[in-house]
């Protein structure tokens, strides 16, 4: 096994990023879809094809903030008979490449396994961090001891409706960088734009030197490049979720789409 | 002004949606997105219940318009037949034909209170759905309802209620297509148009303050059952009972009682084919602690946390979840909460039909059932002079689609 990647090394690469005068690229897909070994070869792409970070999604039965496309892909993992224990096999498996690689979570999985143990895995497995949608700073202080413990990245999010007092209590518990949604909504919904994100992102930066990331309502690369004026790193996806459903029968021709989008938005990225 | 921590009840959650020790059942596990919307909400409620013309109000549309306070009524038929004293909450009396109106009506008054003209809401047997319909009509909001698929055609009754008020009703796919599902697109609608819209939450579970909100609302029934039974009987009731989903009808029956440490209190769970098989929704019973909808509860789940598909043949106990202040209810002992099966239910709902002429809803059979289980021991350790008090939550009209099924009913000469 590669050493473990820790929360330093999310860190690192939105450096590296900005030293070349433009944002980190993140990616999701979720873990076991299409499944175990299609998800791996799936997220390898992407590290290939320019993601600067990864993020992991666990397939989970009842997710608020994932919208249709997210939800079928999670359903076809969940039907294919997806165990938590599947999610380290590819968390592993893509961290190997040297790409930060975070884990994208509903709370009750976490809690279920034990936040400790879960986080143990999660570190063992070379993860960097864990990006928790639907739960605040306030009620998650085992996981931000378990992190803090292990130096794992703790991505919460903010939103455009919290309120400056929220956002800076948020984003006092982040490290790695911290999740700023673009739109009000679920994902792969409606888009996200430059005017609509920027004062969220100015509010936030008020209040953090972390890194700033926006998510939710991100799919092509001249979003990207629009975005990019303002946050630290662009993250996407149902964009690449579709990719593969729109390929569902045909893995290869999935997998190039795949790389396809990918280049766009890292194009978009350099604003070029 | 009295200092209202220290005058909280034992029963009372914190002010983070804690019920018992802080960290154990309730709290607030949602997105960042909505917190604004749950603060907003929770000083909204929290004031208009100290305002007497909100109060004032309330109870006026609770009277005039959903024909409250419900009967209680002696069943005596049935209390022969058991040897001691069966006392009905008539809820399914009320407009609309279940608790579930007083809910609504306490939350869309809240709505307009709060100047917002969209509620959306989701729904199991349909019964929440209709009620949401009928006080968004009354009080001109807009209204979404969503309701799991597989519900949609086992109530489909209520699906052209809803309609026929005005309701736009979105069938839900996903997961299970049952209630838990239309939480999930309920919750999802929500993140999407807090800034003009509000969530009528069904039942006493989700995130801080709706459990508590709720119970406000549907106290109520406690409140007038404990009333007249001790003004009918001049007693207190040795036990009372109520069917558990969410959990609303209960705790709106038992927060009146919960300080009478003399009144024994019974929730009665989905028990579907038994709780020896997968297919049943005793939460309680067989859940474990977990995170769903936004409070730590019991869940029903596997190893990895996954919610486990509940089954009822009722479609409102049809959940995997349940109420964070049941939870600790069961936790303390307070309460005891048991199973009771389709089976078991569908006998109470033949037999109160025959004995009394009243058709309840299958949901409330379990009530029924599980309470004439707790009244024959009554009856055989404190004589005929002992007392339950069981909530009719809703009728049974919505529930005859399922009653011909399982009865074979319908053709003349039976
Ligand atoms: C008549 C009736 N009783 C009970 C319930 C269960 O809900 P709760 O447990 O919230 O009372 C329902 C739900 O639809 C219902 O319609």
């Amino acid at each position: 096994m590669s050493a473990p990647v820790s929360g330093a090394r999310t860190a690192a690469a939105f450096e590296r990023a900005r030293a070349e005068g433009r944002a980190a690229l993140v990616g999701y897909l979720p873990a076991a879809f299409p499944d175990v070994e299609g998800s791996i070869a799936a997220l390898r792409t992407m590290v290939d094809a320019g993601c600067d970070v990864i993020e992991v999604g666990l397939p989970y039965s009842d997710p608020v903030m994932d919208g249709p496309t997210i939800q079928r892909a999670v359903q076809q993992a969940l039907d294919g008979g997806f165990r938590v224990d599947d999610l380290f096999r590819v968390v592993e498996a893509v961290a190997e490449t040297g790409t930060p690689t975070l884990v994208m979570t509903s709370w009750n999985p976490v809690e279920r396994r034990g936040v400790e143990r879960f986080a143990q895995q999660l570190d063992d497995a070379g993860g960097a961090g864990l990006i928790t949608p639907d739960i605040i700073p306030e009620f998650a202080l085992e996981w931000i001891a378990a992190a803090d413990a292990r130096d794992l990245d703790k991505v919460f999010l903010v939103a455009p409706s919290s309120t400056d007092e929220r956002i800076a209590t948020t984003t006092a518990q982040c490290r790695g960088f911290v999740y700023a949604t673009g739109i009000m909504g679920v994902t792969g919904t409606t888009q996200a734009t430059a005017e609509g994100v920027a004062p969220l992102i100015a509010r936030t930066r008020a209040t953090t030197d972390l890194p700033v990331g926006v998510g939710v309502g991100v799919s092509t690369g001249a979003q990207a490049a629009a975005l990019s004026e303002h946050a630290d790193a662009i993250i996407v996806g149902t964009a690449f979720v579709r990719t593969l459903l729109d390929h569902a029968d045909d893995r290869d021709a999935g997998l190039a789409a795949l790389r396809t989008l990918t280049e766009e938005l890292a194009r978009g990225v350099r604003r070029a | 002004m009295t200092d209202v921590s220290t005058e909280r009840s034992r029963f009372e959650a914190d002010d983070q949606g804690w019920f018992g020790e802080p960290g154990l059942f309730g709290g607030r596990f949602m997105p960042e997105a909505l917190m604004a919307a749950l603060d907003e909400l929770t000083v909204a409620w929290q004031d208009a219940m100290a305002d007497a013309a909100f109060v004032g109000e309330f109870e006026q549309v609770l009277r005039e318009y959903a024909g409250l306070p419900s009967p209680l009524f002696h069943a005596r038929r049935l209390s022969d037949r058991v040897g001691c004293r069966v006392l009905l909450k008539r809820e399914d009396l009320n407009h609309t034909g279940a608790h579930k109106i007083r809910n609504v009506l306490g939350q869309a008054l809240l709505t307009k209170r709060m100047g917002k003209q969209r509620v959306i809401a989701e729904t199991g047997a349909g019964q929440h759905g209709v009620a949401s319909a009928t006080a968004a009509a009354y009080f001109g909001l807009d209204c979404t309802v969503y309701m799991g698929a597989v519900d949609t055609r086992r109530q489909a009754l209520n699906v052209a209620r809803m309609q026929l008020l005005g309701a736009t009703v979105v069938p839900v796919e996903s997961g299970s297509a049952t209630l838990k599902d239309a939480i999930n697109e309920a919750l999802r609608d929500w993140v999407a148009s807090v800034d003009h819209t509000a969530y009528l939450f069904g039942t006493a579970a989700g995130p801080h303050p709706f459990p508590s909100m709720v119970r406000d609302f549907v106290r109520g029934t406690g409140d007038e059952a404990r009333a007249q039974c001790l003004e009918q009987y001049g007693v207190l009731p040795d036990a009372i009972a109520a069917c558990v989903g969410g959990g609303s009808n209960a705790i709106g029956l038992f927060t009146a009682f919960l300080e009478d440490d003399e009144v024994d209190i019974y929730g009665f769970e989905a028990g579907g084919d038994g709780v020896d098989t997968p297919r049943h929704a005793a939460t309680i019973h067989a859940g474990d602690s977990g995170v769903l909808h936004g409070a730590r509860t019991y869940v029903l789940q596997d190893d990895d946390g996954q919610t486990v598909e509940s089954h009822s043949i009722s479609a409102g106990l049809d959940y995997p979840g349940v109420g964070p202040q049941h939870a600790q209810l069961a936790h303390s002992g307070r309460a005891t909460y048991l199973p009771v099966t389709d089976t078991e239910a569908m006998e109470a709902f033949s037999l109160l039909a025959r004995t009394e002429g009243i058709i309840p809803a299958i949901e409330s059979s379990h009530a029924i059932a599980g309470g004439l289980k707790v009244a024959e021991q009554l009856a055989a350790e404190k004589g005929p002079e002992a007392t339950i008090l069981i909530n009719l939550s809703g009728r049974g009209d919505k529930d005859m689609g399922t009653a011909i099924e399982y009865f074979g009913l319908g053709e003349a000469g039976r």
